[in-house]
This record gives C-alpha cells, structure tokens and sequence, in this order.
C-alpha cells in the first residue's frame, strides 16, 4: 500500500515539478522581459530567444544524462581494466577479438541479422497482402499483431509450451515434439541442438515482430495508386506478376524502413536468449554476453564496456541513415 | 483479384484459407499458454495442452468390497459398487494384471468357482455367488476410464495469493506508470519548440533526437548505475523512473514532434496574432491537438516499460520484494521449470494488462507505428 502511495506521489511530484518548472520559468523570463513598456519589441525579441530552451532544457538534461554521456563513458571506460583502476589502451579491444565466446556471439548476431529481418518483412508482407483482401482481416490483423503487445520473457514462457521436451515414448508435451513423434520422427532437445537451436530462438522474435512489419506495409499496400494496378491487370497481368512487379516495387523504401527497425531490435536482442538458453549450447549473442561480464561473477566494466561499443558500432551505419532521412524530410 | 471474373471464387478461398492459417499459425502459442493456465499440474505434465479438449485416458485398478461388504439377494450372495469417481467414464475393464482391457463395459466373466463378476456402463459392479464369499480382501478389478476435459482456475487463486507474483505485479504499476506520465510531459514541450520555434541549432537537435533513437540501451547501464550511485540515488523506484524518462524520450519527442509539424500553421500564427504567448498556444491549442500523438507514445511506452526486463534487473536489484514481473517469471522459469501450472498462469497474468491495453488502444498504437520509427528493445 505504501507502495501505491509512493507511486501516486511520484507521479504528482512529477507532473507538478514539470509543470512548475515550465510554468514558473516562462513566468520568470516575463518578468525580466515584460513584453510591454517602451522596450517591449526588444524585450519580446529577447523573450523568444531564451524560450525554446526553456521548453527544450529538461528533455535536454535527461537526454544528455541518459544517452549522450552513457555512450561517452562506455568509450573511456572500454580503455580501462576490469576495475577501471588501470589504463590498458585497446587490450579489451584485442581480447575480444581473440575470445571464442565474442567471436560466438557476433557470428550468432550476424545469423540473427540475417534471418530475423528478412522473415519478419517477409511474413510481415504476405500477411499484409492477405489480410487486406479478406472480410475478416482486421480480426486476423489483431491476432497476427498482438505478439508485439508480449514480453519476450512472456513469449519465452509461451515457447517453452512449444519446444519441450520428454523423453521417447513418454507423451510429448511440447507441441513441436508431438507433431514430431505423431508422423514417426525422434523428439528432440530442439533447445540444445547444436546450429539450429539458433533458429529456434529467432522464430521467437519472427513471431513478435512480423505483426509489426505488417501493419507498416499494410499502410503502404493501401497508399498504392490503383491506376497502376489497374493498368498491369488490363495488360493481363497475373496476380502474382502484380504483387512482385507492381506492387512491391512501389513500397522498397517502406520495407527498408521495415528492415533497418527489426535490425536495430535484433542487434539488441537480449532477453529472449537470457531467458531461454542464457547463451548456452553455442546461443550467445553480444548484449546478453556483455550482460555476463558485466553483472556475473566478478564484474569486468572494461571488457563488457568494450561489448556495449561494438554493440554501438554496430547500430551506427543505420543511426547515419536515419539520420539522413530524417533530414531530407525536415525541409 | 478484381476484374478476373472467372478465377475470382477459387481465389478468394485460397486466400482466406491462407490468412486462416497463418492467423492459426501466430495465434496458438498464446492460446497454449491460455489454455494450460487453466490445467492442473498432473494435467500439463501428462499430456499436451491441445489434447486437454478431448477426454484423457488413465488405467489403475480398484479393488472390490470384501466378505464384510456381502449382502444377500433372492439366495444369492451379492458384493457391490463403484470402480469409477466423479465423472469418470469407463471404456473397458479386467481382472488381470496381464489384460487390464479384457472385457467392455456390461460384460460379465466368472472370476472363480461359481464367483460371477458384473461391470456395468455406469461403473458400478456386481460380484454374485451362490455360496457366501469368503474374501479377506477385494478382487482387483483394472479399469481404463476416460475423464471429461476438465479446466480449473485455482492455479489463479493459487498465484494471484501467493508466490510474489501479487507483490510483482505491484511493483511493476508502481514502476510503469510514473516511467509512462513523466516523459510525455517532458517530450511535448521540447516536441514543440522543435516544431514550432525559431531558434538556432533546431535543425541539429532534431537530428540529434533522431540519431539518440537507436542507441543499445546496453551502453547507458554500468554508466549509469555508477551514475546514481555517484548521485546518492542507488537502486530503487527513483533510479528507474529517470532511467526510463531518459531512454523513452528520444521516442517521444520524435513522435510528438512530427506530429505537430504537421498541425495547420493558420491557427497557430493566428493566436500569436491575437497575442497568445507560447505558453499559451502550447497548452490550449497544440496539446489538445496533439492527443492522439500523445496516446500512441504512451502506449508504446506502457508496453515498453512493463515488458522490460533488462532495465529492471540492473537498476531495481533482484530481491524477491523489488522483483517486477517479468523478473518474477525469468526466475520460475530458471528455478521451478517443473511448476508448469505456476508459470503459465503467472506469464498469462503478466501478459494480460498489456494484451488488454493493446486490443483496447490499437487505433493509437497503429496510428504511432505509422508516424515514422519504433524504439526497438
């Protein structure tokens, strides 16, 4: 109960320090710049310079604490011994290279990189183009995108349903292994199979994000001109000829946008091999794997800093490219 | 496909027939977890939960009465009574151990000298002979019953009064809510000096919020627990909630801003004609404008936040009072993997306020998607 009491209070504090601060601070710079008097065009021009900043300062504030300086400190810290005590230069940088584990976990992320994005805009698409077509398609749209609305902790536990295992002869009661052992096959540790068990756990994310992927380009299969289609039909163009020559065509840079997302969250992908395989069984990835140093046994903030900026390098390329969009839209 | 007439029906069902499966497809995993938090333990580790529509099968034996139970009936000696409880059904019987499904149900077989033994469709049973019974104990008699599907809702009583997923679930309103209200507040003001301001550097904040989307939130931890330590904050509701303000916000103003972009500029030069201040337009024009924006954000952000599991674990600590759920429900499935029923039932309560949240506010959630960008885990 205190609990509650903390959480409304926290909320009111908040909301009120929010409030306050950008009532109270618009109030103030009023106050100096009064925009009335003799001086007033002065005084507004003034006014409106201060302003954005103050309406801007605490998204600032936190934007810098938060996310600016984190990824500065990683980079200084990355140079640093595993107590931050003694100056190494690039050793961690080095030791990764050589560590199997590192080597694992990026040869795994690159598999994940692969498969995910390209399946999820894969499925995402073909669930776009059938629901769209159907009376009920809403219904199926919801249901297809409610795994998105599903923690991967949650979809964790959801799969455990489908991969588990019980020894041969015994009633299967993972799903996976039944329909195995229903048409004669051996059921299998799917978890621990060696290779595959990498694919396993990306058909988890396949299934959160393809609902994602297909309310995007269910919106760009809508803003298709008919007149294009109608043309490629008159011209005796097949169904299939229309959705991969017509259509598709015209929605590449929507599923580019589609694809670069689903890479940023597969980069990050963390919780569902932490709950799942905790990156045992050849599974690692590199954010669950800097998780390890950082938190596991004794922590090493060097090496695992080291982790987290190749984690940043990483999602660089597609950061620039945002960026770049966003700028050609802004004007 | 329109205007080919003659292919039209068989396509369409080939096309309904392909969204059904591929809805089949995404949808039973969940109704698994649905299902099997309805089952008893037994149940979960006998047999897969799709079969738990159907009747399950056990075999066992019960014994009869014994020479104590005898009564007499038209000069015979009689022992009656069950081999099934509840609502059990009975598909076949025996005597042996060797052919436990010998006979049907309404069979009759001679177990002894003059002993004849009766199991009726009902499950009740009728020993009969002329001379009195001299058993010290009952006749096996092997059954093989079918018991009706059968689904229970204790496994809710059970976790919502016990095992901490009550306390967890307090814990995660107490952390998602505040981490929900506070950035909104924080990102619409900053949304609309980028939108609607003239100031030096806008353009460079912008790209700026943009490039701060993408960044792993992997980075920002040891950072910033070192941070707060350093700050006197620690680990507690506080360090989350700033934690979460920080990393939802780029989010948020991206979101917000583009949407108020796009608002038409007549009335907002209009009312700084009439000589409204920012403050002003801000608070009567713009942010009610803005609400559906403003929703999408807060669904995302809901959804985020009591989804996570990474920012709960490092900045609220893993004691069994400061769990959240999704932290509650890693750890039944590392330590009490047995404990099907716990654990489905407990993810079926954690995935339950953010499904509610989805169905109810998909609009929001779809119209956010569509506004541009996602953050990503």
């Amino acid at each position: 109960m205190e609990l509650f009491w903390l959480a409304i209070s926290t909320i009111a504090i908040g909301v009120f320090g929010c409030v306050a601060w950008f009532w109270g601070s618009n109030w103030i710079l009023d106050k100096i710049y009064p925009p009335r008097g003799d001086r007033a065009g002065d005084n507004i021009r003034r006014a409106n310079q201060i302003r954005p900043w103050l309406f801007l300062g605490p998204a600032i504030v936190f934007l810098t604490m938060y996310l600016v300086y984190p990824v500065l400190d990683s980079l200084w810290r990355s140079l640093f011994n595993s107590d931050g005590a003694q100056f190494v230069g690039a050793d961690n940088y080095l030791w990764l290279l050589g560590d199997d584990k590192f080597q694992e976990s990026m040869l795994n992320n690159m598999l994940w990189l692969l498969v995910v994005p390209a399946l999820s805009t894969l499925f995402g698409l073909l669930a776009a183009q059938l629901t769209d077509r159907i009376k009920w398609g809403n219904i199926g749209k919801s249901l297809i995108f409610m795994p998105m609305a599903i923690s991967f902790v949650g979809a964790g536990v959801i799969w455990k349903f489908i991969y588990e295992y019980r020894a041969a002869g015994e009633t299967q009661i993972g799903l996976l292994n039944w329909i195995v052992t229903q048409f004669g096959g051996e059921p299998q540790i799917w978890l621990t199979l060696p290779g595959w068990n990498n694919f396993f756990l990306m058909i988890v994310l396949v299934w959160i994000q393809t609902g994602f992927a297909m309310v995007i380009l269910s919106a760009a299969l809508r803003g298709i001109p008919e007149e294009t289609i109608e043309a490629a039909i008159l011209d005796g163009a097949s169904p299939l000829q229309v959705f991969f020559k017509i259509k598709v065509p015209q929605i590449m840079g929507t599923i580019a946008v589609v694809w670069t997302t689903i890479t940023i969250v597969v980069l990050k992908v963390f919780d569902i091999v932490f709950v799942m395989t905790n990156g045992q069984w050849g599974t690692q990835v590199l954010a669950n794997l800097m998780y390890d140093w950082m938190f596991r046994g004794t922590p090493d903030y060097g090496r695992g800093s080291a982790i987290a900026i190749v984690l940043m390098i990483l999602v660089t390329p597609i950061m620039v490219w945002n960026i770049w969009n966003a700028r050609k839209e802004v004007r | 496909m329109e205007g080919m007439a003659g292919q039209k029906s068989s396509l369409a069902w080939a096309v309904n027939l392909a969204a059904f499966l591929l809805v089949l497809l995404w949808t039973i995993p969940t109704l698994g977890l649905f299902v099997s938090s309805f089952r008893d333990r037994d149940q979960i580790s006998t047999s897969g939960w799709w079969q738990s529509f159907s009747g399950s099968e056990q075999t066992g034996f019960v014994r009869s009465g014994t020479a104590d139970d005898q009564v007499q009936q038209d000069g015979v000696y009689v022992i009656e009574g069950s081999v099934v409880e509840g609502s059990q059904e009975l598909s076949a019987w025996g005597t042996g151990a060797r052919q436990p499904a010998e006979f049907q149900p309404g069979d009759t077989t001679e177990i002894d000298d003059g002993i004849q033994l009766t199991v009726t469709e009902e499950g009740t049973y009728r020993m009969t002979s002329a001379e009195p019974f001299e058993l010290s104990r009952g006749e096996r008699i092997f059954t093989t019953t079918i018991s009706p599907p059968e689904f229970t809702t204790e496994n809710y009583g059970r976790v919502l009064t016990a095992g901490g997923l009550g306390r967890a679930f307090m814990n995660t309103m107490t952390v998602t809510i505040p981490a929900t209200v506070i950035p909104i507040l924080i990102a619409a003001f900053a949304a609309y000096a980028l939108a609607w301001m003239q100031f030096p550097g806008r353009a460079l904040l912008t790209a700026a919020v943009v490039g701060l989307l993408v960044v792993p939130l992997q980075v920002a931890l040891i950072p910033l627990l070192r941070l707060h330590n350093d700050l006197g904050i620690g680990k507690g509701y506080i360090g989350i909630w700033l934690a979460h303000t920080g990393f939802g916000l780029p989010l948020a103003v991206y979101l917000l801003r583009n949407y108020m972009v796009g608002l038409p500029r007549e009335i907002i030069e209009s009312a700084r004609v009439d000589g409204a201040t920012d403050f002003q337009i801000f608070r009567r024009i713009i942010l009610p404008l803005s609400f559906p924006a403003l929703a999408s954000f807060a669904i995302f952000q809901f959804l985020w936040v009591w989804n996570d599991l990474l920012v709960a674990t490092v900045f609220l600590g893993n004691t069994r009072e400061q769990l959240v759920m999704t932290g509650l429900l890693r750890e039944l499935m590392g330590s009490r993997g047995g404990e099907w029923e716990i654990l489905a039932t407990s993810a079926f309560i954690s995935i339950a306020v953010p499904l509610l949240v989805f169905f109810a506010m998909q609009k929001y959630l779809v119209r956010g998607l569509l506004a541009g960008s996602v953050k990503g885990g």
